[in-house]
């Protein structure tokens, strides 16, 4: 049922990088319960635009829980309180009437905030950087399912391959470790015949990478899993340290 | 090489191994203490006198184990040192999502158990292993009577509260570290990974109850 609601809205106001930031509550009114968390940050925009005051930065793109570009603590959650989703597909209903809610960036040294919500995300993508290319031939397109993959493979990839870099891993981790997000990359290509030829450099380079970003290191807290919106479990972080054993056995 | 902790997941290997070392250890203590309360003093100096019997195999022994705990602590620290700097900035509003999350008060609290973990066993090396040599006649062999140390000990009840209260730290540290360590090494299975993480509890919770149950019935029988 659609429910008229009021809510309080208590965010992390940074205008730039090199200033110091703040909280900043705003009260919006009347707004339906079926609108996501993100309409609401829109509706005070507009308020905020026509007071002439600089709206609230935050970022969002597919606004369908598939691209990755959004995220921020709400509430003290990464994403927010409905498990297995980005912020962008969390729903006013799913907040009581007239509830402050804290939205806060994702923090980490290697996620600097560059405005309001919106942090630096770029590590992820040295990251992914440092695992390099995979050997396939180039040239006209090959013929589908010409490598066989077992159906269970297949699915196991799969189930990496879902991780969206939204970085929501680091920012619920008391550690501010990717491992998460790196285990889940280097699970992916690793399971895959595709992925065999660089297997071994591939892991120690992402992880040599996560390392000189400035992550912490792993404690088994299990948050990361927790938030995850796309409910990658930790079972690939072991996975990581299986590859990562194999590579220094065969250095 | 491979030990040496240069990368993140290198740390966690070191501090698993050796975290599971110090975890056989202590196991093997609990069953060796447990020999206190057979009701029969000369079986725990027999056992004792035993294992001085192995001389410099023992000592070698020792200094592993001494070695074990020192690389256990300084992964560790690696651990938190990392951990201090990836977070400067800290949250206002923190809350774990519940659900999947292993985060229990146990594994927060790691590094401060730890802490105390150590700081006990300096005393209590200095304490049984370089304290006084009261020698008897077992046998007809002269050994150390470390039963009666022991017993001295444990009559004083300051000594008994903390050591109760170290022993409920140390299962703090297992419970979190027990399902912790497999998982370090890579050791995730669908389904076992969750026995062994509620199992955890119960090894934990056994091993702290072993050791408790010793100083109170020197205490109160001895
Ligand atoms: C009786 C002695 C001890 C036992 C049986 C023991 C056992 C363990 C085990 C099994 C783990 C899990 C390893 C892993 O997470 O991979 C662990 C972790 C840990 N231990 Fe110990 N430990 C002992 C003493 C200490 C001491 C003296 C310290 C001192 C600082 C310490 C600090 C830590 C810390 C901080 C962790 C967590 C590391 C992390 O979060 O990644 N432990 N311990
Ligand atoms: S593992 Fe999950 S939380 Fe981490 S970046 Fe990927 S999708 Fe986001
Ligand atoms: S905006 Fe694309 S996942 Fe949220």
């Amino acid at each position: 049922m659609t429910k008229k609601m009021t809510l309080h809205l208590r965010i992390w106001r940074q205008p730039n990088p090199h200033t110091p930031g703040r909280f900043v509550t705003y009260t919006i009114r009347d707004v339906s319960s079926d609108m996501s968390l993100l309409e609401l940050l829109d509706v005070l925009n507009e308020e905020l635009i026509k007071k002439g005051e600089p709206p609230v930065e935050f970022d969002s793109d597919c606004r369908e829980g598939i691209c990755g570009t959004c995220g921020f603590l709400v509430n003290g959650v990464a994403h927010g309180p409905k498990r297995g989703r980005t912020a962008c597909q969390q729903y006013l209903r799913d907040f009581k009437d007239g509830e402050t809610i804290t939205l806060e960036p994702f923090r980490a040294k290697a996620f600097p905030v560059i405005k309001d919500l919106v942090v630096d995300r770029s590590a992820l993508d040295r990251i992914m950087a440092a695992g390099g290319y995979i050997s396939v031939n180039t040239g006209s397109a090959p013929d589908a399912n010409s490598i066989p993959i077992p159906k269970e493979i297949a699915e196991q990839a799969f189930d990496a391959a879902a991780c969206i870099g939204c970085g929501a891993c680091v920012a619920a981790c008391p550690n501010a470790s990717a491992s998460l997000f790196v285990s889940a990359k280097i699970a992916h290509l690793a399971l895959l015949p595709q992925g065999q030829p660089e297997r071994i450099r591939r892991v120690l380079r992402m992880v040599e990478q996560m390392d000189k970003e400035g992550f912490g290191d792993c404690s088994n807290h299990g948050e990361c899993e927790a938030v995850c919106p796309k409910n990658i479990s930790i079972k690939h972080i072991a996975i990581m340290r299986r590859e990562y054993l194999r590579a220094l056995w065969s250095l | 090489m491979a030990l040496w902790p240069q990368s993140s997941v290198a740390k966690k290997f070191l501090n698993a191994i050796t975290g599971i070392g110090l975890f056989i250890f202590v196991v093997v203590h609990l069953f060796e203490n447990l020999l206190l309360l057979t009701g029969n003093p000369d079986d725990f100096n027999r056992w004792a006198h035993f294992l001085e019997s192995f001389g410099v195999v023992l000592r070698i022994i020792e200094i592993g184990l001494a070695a074990f705990f020192i690389a256990h602590i300084w992964s560790a620290l690696l651990v938190y040192w990392d951990k201090w700097k990836a977070r400067p900035h800290g949250y206002r509003v923190y809350r774990t999502a519940g659900w999947t999350s292993r985060q229990t008060l146990s594994s927060q609290t790691m590094i401060y158990t730890g802490i105390v973990l150590l700081a006990f066993v300096i005393w209590h090396v200095i304490t049984f292993r370089f304290g006084p040599y009261y020698p008897i006649m077992v046998d007809g062999v002269e050994m150390r009577d470390l039963h009666r140390l022991v017993v001295e000990v444990f009559n004083e009840p300051i000594n008994v509260v903390l050591y109760v209260a170290v022993m409920v730290f140390l299962g703090f540290h297992l419970r979190h570290g027990f399902w912790s360590a497999l998982q370090s090494l890579g050791a995730y299975h669908p389904r076992w990974t969750p026995v062994w993480y509620s199992g955890g509890v119960l090894v934990a919770a056994a091993l702290a109850a072993g050791f408790i149950v010793i100083p109170i019935w020197v205490y109160l029988y001895l």
